[in-house]
Order: structure tokens, then C-alpha cells, then sequence
């Protein structure tokens, strides 16, 4: 009996008989190689896909790899689509660890964008660094309010998060196409309504002696805090708790309103700087070309990275590789642009279904590897 | 009485053994229940009782051993065969159609129904069929509006309508008064007298076996470990078949309450809605000093979890004050740190853990914003949390494969002494309570017992709420009876008498 067992054969840090080290590794393991399992068994569905249609897997997976990184022009390529897919994932993920599944990012992207090209508008004549640390703010700020209405609505109404930043998105689009055809439109623009052109000075350009703008660096840097805000801060800690059990967060007097209001106001916010640097230095004006779907791809990258802002870095660098590929395997393959979205929906699909595999492993499990003595002290 | 054919079956296995894997959950059982008997199980949770019964109907298909009804051997690998041959079982929990009346479950509970179902001639056939039966029942109420114990009663009667005269009564009064309780096993008692019908009972309580079986066995880690006439044994006996040889922590000796002891919680016309919002609870006036337990008993549903989410600050309250030492109190965190109230509801994985979290992490819930001086902090001490939960680990007892395992792995027990690690830690004045002991075996109720009371000797004030009366009676000073939302009975324990606490809960003052 488990309870009658003396004391002295429970080890205070590792499963017995096994080095904690090997213990940890084996943890740790499992959030890697799953995912990565669930990425090849998706490539293979994915080649019967391009054999249907009568090409070779092989040659795709070669364009693929040569498109998004094969060469120094192709990884710079795959940098610069990576920068808005980290913050748009990061939309996901810090919801996610509050157990809250948001998958209207596009909507923030979209309102942040607008934002940050009316308030380089209002700015305009103040110097460069003021401008862009406005710019930032005002994307900032636009996306946070968005997606923590969504949190909000949530905790205080009992709205359904996933329904309602999905309609929100759609909202927040159409809104966007209300300001940049009326209130904010540039009249200069003819056949694609935007705002006003950023003057030279606001735009954000690339890293030296890279073809790579600045927001890789802000997309890397928002990850990193976010990883620390979450496993490191009481605040990450308290959200993980009412991520797990909500009830217990109540019963341990934590505020769960704030913690959720909170968190999905900064994860709007990281949205938003993603539309802002969209304007500031892509597109140079807020119009129609923000709703990219950066948002959605966004999604797929927070659940490939489980929700871990760390992994969502190289996980957004090979999904940004993905998508840069997608012209030359129109060229060269002779298959739609959109090819690659259909590689993306099926990985989408088969990492859902690789949820159900955790724990399931007794490699990655160190409370099964005694388990047979286990069974016996508790039965 | 019954139909010719319809007599009680009688039962026997012979070496019944269940593996999983390399775990023998049952391990060579051989028990004798023959026709007309009243035959208890007794055992502790992972004994082997629900295994046991599991492979008699079929569900289980034992490693090896045999079963004989009416000593023919015979194959049951379905409940359906069990069905055939008589077999049937009442689970611990209602299976009956809430929203539908007591002859709608009945006729719908049949193997075969006809498409079109001819419900003049059904009531008939029922009304006849209910004649025959000891039982009286309205059969043509809704489920939802029966009692416990008529939901009970349906139970076994649906089983007796489908023709089964051997039945399993899996822990049949735990959701019972003692005077629902005494009247079914009662009623059922005098079937079996009369040979219409045998019993099985699962049971942990040593009075009902005592009052109404005739036979016992008693399973421990999946061997059989005694059988007998019950006659011939007392408590201490089966007790001692149950447990072995291990160690039962001893409950404190209760210090006495100083009367004049400072008043802890205070809970003043409160008001709230019931889940369903349409009625809502009320508590008029509550005391619990510092060194006393106050128990509040009562039936499931009848307002104790509301009243404990009031105190959780899980429901909005419509009105009323809750005071702690003199202030009011509103179940923030800073007020249950600087009122030093620890609050622990039932189901503790349920309702107290991140299940997926670690075991470390699940026990520095409390304490992780602050630091050794209770000073607020902003960044977590990953290592300050593990050296922490490794003391209280092995302060408490706790038994995990690794302080990096998440908590759902653990046995109930064991989540149970963590949380109780984590609340009982530290200065403790005002403990409120709910079912702390729902599901876990023999030496871990005795020892989650004993921290309650040590915690009451240490000055803290308690308030238990609990489903299980001789909890309550073992531990309280005094004893609410909640009914309705309300509490409708006060008595200190000197005085405290099963039937009337009953009579209280049951609703009849």
C-alpha cells in the first residue's frame, strides 16, 4: 500500500534508479519530437497530395528547400515573412497558457497597422524616433484593446474567445476598409486605397548588411520576454495556474479577470506591433495588403511551437520558409501559389492530432518507467 | 410472491484472476454466494472489489478462473450473458433518465422494445409487476423529482424488472440518509429472506454489513483475505482483514475548546443564488471559534457547495457578511494571507491542482509571490520552489515517482496530502473544509482525519463540510445539519444523535 511504504524509498528529486538528468531530457523530449514526427507524417500525406496531381514529392520538398533556404537570398527571404509570423504566434500562444484558444490575430495585425499609419499622420513633421515609437505604441495599443475585448468579454460575459476573435476579425478588416477607403485615404492612391505614404525618415529598413528589415529583431525580442514573463514572473506563473485550473486560481484567491484581460491585451498588442511594422517597413501605407493572413499562419506556428515562445522562433523562421518558397514552386513546378497553404492546413491537422499522443509514450514518461512497482504499492 | 422461475440465482467463483500487465489486480478469488443470501464485500479502494464484480458481469474477461451459477460453470464475456443468467448490478451513481418518469426508464431499460410501445398495456404489466414487489414507488413522476432514496429503490427494481435476481449493489447508500438507507437495505434484506432474490453488496461501512448481510468476504490487494459468517465477526475483526498489519494513525486527543475562545468566522445573513438560480441559499448566522471543528452535514445538493464557493470566492454573493477575526472578508489573495484562512474543496485534482503541472509547482500555489518574509516578489524561485516542495513532500508523507511529475499521476492520497502540504503549512486560523476524505482508503482518511484535528488542537477554527455522517461525528464539536439551502439544526456533538441529524437532513422538521 502506497500510503504504508516507508518514506526512505521515495527519492526527493528524480524517479528512482534513473539520474535526474536523464529524467529532464526525457521530459523535455517529448514537446520536441512529437511535433517534429507530426511535421514529417504531415510532409508524407502531403506528397500523395502532389503525386495526385502528378508531380514528383521529391522534386517539391528539393524546390521547397531551395526556395526558403537554400541560399542566403532565399533565408533572408524567409526571415523577413518570419518577423510577423513570431508576434502574430505570440497572439496565440500567451492566450493559449490561460487555456484560452484566440484565433483572430489577423484582426490586431489589421487594426495595428491602421493605427500606426494614423498616427505617423498625426505625427507628421516630429522627428523619425519619435514617430516610429508612436507608431509602435498606437499598434500596439489598438490590438491590445481588440483581442483584450476579446479576454474581456470572455471572463466577464462568458463569450466563447475562439468565436468571438474570429468575428472580431472580420470586424476589424471591414473597419480597416472603412478608414483607408474614407476618413484616412490617401487620394493619390487610385486603384488600391491607402493611407497617406510614410515619408522616408518613418520608414523602418533593414539591418545592416542584410536584406532583412528590423521587425526579425522585434519578433525575437517580444518571444524571448514573453518566455520570461511567463516562466519566470509571478504574473507567468498565477497565468499558468489559471491556465491548468481555473478553479483552483479562484480557490488560491489569484485574479483571474486581470490575468486574462491582461494577457490578451499583451498578446493583441504583439499582434499589433506586427501590423505596425507591416506599415513602417513593408508596405509603407495601411491598405488592403495587412489582412495577409499572417494571423492565421500565426496560428499554426503557436501550436506547432506548443505555445512555447521560445520554440516559436525557429518554428516561425521554417513555416516564413515555407511561404517564400511558394513562388518558385509555382514557377518552377508548375503548381498553384497556393500549394503551400495546402501543405499548411494539413500539418495544421496532423499537429491538432498529435496532441493526443502526449503522455501516451513511455520513453517520454518517467512516471511510467516504475510503473509495474507503482501499480503494486498503490493497489 | 415471484414467478416460479424467477428465483434468486445463487453465484460462486473459483480462482478468479485479472492481470494487467504485469499487475495482478485480482489474484486467485474464490467466493460463495449462494441463492437467498445477503453476501458483503468489504475492501479498500484498489482492492480488487470493483474487479472482482466487473469480471462476474462480464465486463472483465478474467485471466483465468471460472463462474458458476446455480453450480453449472458457465462463460459470461458480456454483461448481456450476465443478463441471461440472472446477473445484474446498481451502481454507486444513478443510470436512470432524469427528465423521464419511473415506467418510461423502466420500458426503455429492456433489451427488446418494441418501435411502437403500447404504453396502456406497459402501465398495466408495470402496475401488476409492482404489485409483486415489496417496494412502493409513483412510477409515473419524473426521476428528477424522486428522493435519493426512491432513485435508489428505482435502481433495483429496474434490475428486478428485467428479470435479474442476482444483483450487485455497488456502495448503494453513499448518497443515502441513514434512514434511506436503513429502509432500502431493509426492503432488499427481506428479498433475499424470502429466496426472491441475492445480494452482492460493495461496502465500506462495517454497521451496514454488520445489520444486514449474512456473509462477508474481504479483499486486500487483490487477494481474498477472510470470509465468513458476519455473525461471528466484529469491526475489529473485518478492520483487521482489510487493512493487515499497517500502522492507522491515531487521531489527537481533542484538547478542549476554552469558551470564551476568540470568534474566527463569522458568517451573517448571507444570501446566494443556487446553481440552477432559481433558488438561493442562506446561511443566517454561523460562528466557528479558534479550537473547535464545526461540521455541517447534509445531503449532496442541498446547498453545501454553493456555501463553499461563497467562501472560495468562486460565487457572487446577493448579500450578507463574512467576517474573519472581526474584518470582512472577500477571498482575495491578501486577505487569505494576512487572515491566514486555507480553504480546501473536495476532489482536490479537480478543484485545487493544475493537474498538468508539476508536483513542485501544484504545492507552491500558496507561496510563490512572496517571499520567506512574506514579501511580495516578481520573479520566481524555481529552486526556492523545489527544495520547499521537497521538504513538505517528506513532511507529509507524499509518495511521487519524481517532484518533476505532474500531479495527475499521483494516487488520490497522495494529491490529497499535497494539497493539504501546501494549505496546512505555516499559521493556520480559520480551515474550511469540504469532503476531505471522498474516495481515499482506510490509512489515508485516518491520517488526513488526524491533520484536521491537529490542526483544531493548534488553535485553528474549522469548518467541515461533509457527505460522510461518521466523519462528521468523529470529528466535530458541533453539527449544522444544512437542508435546503438553510441551516435547519444545530446540536454539539455530547448530544448529537444519528436520527435526528437524519430526520434533519431528510427534510421531515
Amino acid at each position: 500500500m502506497a500510503e504504508t511504504v516507508s518514506n526512505a524509498d521515495v527519492p526527493m528529486f528524480g524517479v528512482r534508479g534513473y539520474p535526474a538528468a536523464l529524467e529532464r531530457v526525457a521530459r523535455r523530449a517529448e514537446a520536441f519530437v512529437i511535433p517534429v514526427a507530426a511535421l514529417i507524417v504531415g510532409m508524407a500525406i502531403f506528397s500523395l497530395f502532389i503525386l495526385a496531381v502528378g508531380k514528383s514529392p521529391l522534386q517539391l520538398y528539393e524546390v521547397m528547400w531551395r526556395g526558403g533556404f537554400g541560399s542566403w537570398f532565399s533565408i533572408q527571404n524567409s526571415l523577413s515573412r518570419a518577423a510577423p509570423l513570431l508576434l502574430a504566434a505570440l497572439c496565440v500562444a500567451l492566450p493559449a497558457r490561460l487555456g484560452l484558444v484566440v484565433i483572430g490575430g489577423e484582426g490586431a495585425i489589421v487594426l495595428g497597422g491602421v493605427a500606426a499609419a494614423a498616427a505617423a499622420m498625426a505625427f507628421n513633421g516630429a522627428p523619425s524616433f519619435i514617430v516610429i515609437l508612436v507608431m509602435g505604441v498606437a499598434g500596439m495599443a489598438a490590438g491590445g484593446i481588440w483581442i483584450g475585448a476579446v479576454g474581456a468579454l470572455r471572463h466577464y460575459r462568458a463569450v466563447n474567445e475562439t468565436i468571438s476573435s474570429l468575428l472580431m476579425a472580420y470586424i476589424a478588416i471591414a473597419l480597416m476598409n472603412q478608414l483607408v477607403e474614407g476618413p484616412l485615404r490617401d487620394p493619390a492612391s487610385l486603384n488600391k486605397p491607402s493611407t497617406q505614404p510614410l515619408a522616408e525618415a518613418y520608414r523602418i529598413g533593414n539591418i545592416p548588411g542584410m536584406e532583412v528589415h528590423w521587425g526579425i529583431v522585434v519578433g525575437i525580442v517580444a518571444c524571448v520576454l514573453s518566455w520570461v514573463l511567463i516562466e519566470k514572473t509571478r504574473w507567468g506563473f498565477a497565468a499558468r495556474i489559471a491556465g491548468g485550473n481555473v478553479k483552483a486560481a479562484q480557490v488560491q484567491g489569484l485574479a483571474v479577470g486581470p490575468l486574462i484581460v491582461g494577457f490578451t491585451a499583451l498578446a493583441g498588442g504583439f499582434a499589433g506591433v506586427a501590423g505596425m511594422l507591416e506599415v513602417a517597413a513593408v508596405q509603407g501605407s495601411a491598405n488592403a495588403s495587412l489582412a495577409a493572413g499572417y494571423g492565421y499562419t500565426g496560428i499554426l506556428v503557436a501550436f506547432l511551437a506548443r505555445h512555447n515562445p521560445l520554440a516559436i522562433i525557429p518554428v516561425a523562421f521554417l513555416l516564413g520558409g515555407i511561404e517564400a518558397s511558394g513562388g518558385l514552386i509555382q514557377r518552377r513546378m508548375d503548381l498553384p501559389d497556393a500549394t503551400v497553404l495546402v501543405l499548411q492546413g494539413m500539418l495544421f491537422i496532423v499537429i491538432l492530432f498529435s496532441e493526443t499522443f502526449y503522455g501516451r509514450f513511455k520513453a517520454f514518461n518517467p512516471d511510467l518507467w516504475k510503473r509495474s512497482d507503482h501499480l503494486k504499492r498503490i493497489a | 410472491m415471484s414467478e416460479g422461475d424467477k428465483k434468486a440465482v445463487g453465484v460462486e467463483t473459483i480462482g478468479m484472476t485479472m492481470r494487467f500487465g504485469g499487475f495482478t489486480a485480482l489474484d486467485t478469488v474464490s467466493i460463495k454466494v449462494p441463492a437467498g443470501s445477503f453476501h458483503a464485500l468489504l475492501g479498500e479502494n484498489g482492492a480488487g472489489k470493483s474487479t472482482l464484480v466487473k469480471c462476474m458481469m462480464g465486463f472483465y474477461h478474467p485471466t483465468a478462473g471460472d463462474i458458476l451459477v446455480e453450480g453449472r460453470e458457465v462463460s459470461v464475456t458480456s454483461p448481456r450473458d450476465a443478463s441471461a443468467f440472472g446477473l445484474g448490478m446498481v451502481y454507486q451513481h444513478f443510470t436512470l433518465v432524469p427528465s423521464l418518469t419511473g415506467a418510461e426508464n423502466l420500458v426503455i431499460s429492456r433489451e427488446k422494445v418494441p418501435g411502437i410501445i403500447d404504453w396502456r398495456q406497459e402501465r398495466a404489466d408495470l402496475a401488476d409487476f409492482m404489485q409483486r414487489m415489496p417496494f412502493k414507488l409513483p412510477l409515473d413522476v419524473k426521476v428528477a423529482e424522486l428522493a435519493a432514496g426512491e432513485k435508489q429503490k428505482l435502481e433495483i427494481v429496474k434490475q428486478l424488472y428485467l428479470g435479474r435476481n442476482f444483483l450487485v449493489l455497488d456502495e448503494p447508500t453513499s448518497v443515502l440518509t441513514p434512514g434511506e438507507a436503513q429502509e432500502v437495505l431493509g426492503l432488499v434484506r427481506g428479498m433475499t429472506k424470502a429466496g426472491d432474490l441475492t445480494v452482492l453488496m460493495i461496502s465500506h461501512k462495517f454497521h451496514e454489513v454488520t445489520a444486514f448481510a449474512d456473509d462477508v468476504s474481504v479483499l486486500r490487494k487483490g487477494k481474498l483475505t477472510g470470509t465468513g459468517r458476519v455473525a461471528d465477526l466484529d469491526h475489529k475483526a473485518m478492520a483487521g482483514m482489510m487493512i493487515g498489519d499497517q500502522p492507522i494513525t491515531a487521531l489527537d486527543s481533542r484538547a478542549l475548546t476554552k469558551p470564551d475562545a476568540d470568534l474566527v468566522l463569522k458568517v451573517t445573513s448571507l444570501k446566494a443564488p443556487d446553481r440552477t438560480g432559481l433558488k438561493s441559499i442562506r446561511i443566517d448566522d454561523l460562528g466557528v471559534r479558534s479550537g473547535e471543528i464545526v461540521g455541517i452535514a447534509g445531503i449532496s445538493g442541498n446547498g453545501q457547495k454553493e456555501f463553499l464557493e461563497v467562501l472560495a470566492g468562486q460565487r457572487a454573493r446577493d448579500g450578507g457578511a463574512v467576517l474573519v477575526k472581526g474584518s470582512p472578508y472577500a477571498s482575495s489573495r491578501t486577505e487569505a494571507r494576512t487572515l491566514n484562512v486555507r480553504l480546501i474543496p473536495e476532489e482536490p485534482l479537480k478543484n485545487a491542482c493544475a493537474p498538468r503541472m508539476t508536483v513542485a509547482e501544484n504545492i507552491a500555489f500558496r507561496t510563490f509571490d512572496i517571499d520567506g518574509n512574506g514579501k511580495p516578489v516578481n520573479w520566481i524561485n524555481t529552486s526556492g520552489i523545489k527544495s520547499f516542495a521537497a521538504s513538505l513532500v517528506e513532511q507529509f508523507k507524499v509518495k511521487t515517482a519524481s517532484l518533476a511529475s505532474p500531479i495527475s499521476s499521483l494516487s488520490g492520497g497522495n494529491v490529497q496530502r499535497a494539497v493539504l502540504a501546501r494549505e496546512l503549512t505555516g499559521e493556520v486560523d480559520l480551515l474550511i473544509v469540504s469532503n476531505p476524505c471522498f474516495g481515499l482508503d482506510f490509512s489515508a482518511v485516518a491520517e488526513i482525519r488526524a491533520r484536521i484535528m491537529r490542526a483544531r488542537n493548534s488553535g485553528a477554527a474549522v469548518l467541515l463540510m461533509s457527505e460522510d455522517l461518521d466523519e462528521l461525528l468523529e470529528l466535530s464539536d458541533r453539527i449544522f445539519v444544512m437542508s435546503d439551502g438553510a441551516l435547519v439544526y444545530e446540536t454539539p456533538i455530547a448530544q448529537a444523535s444519528v436520527q435526528t441529524i437524519g430526520e434533519h437532513m431528510a427534510g421531515h422538521h
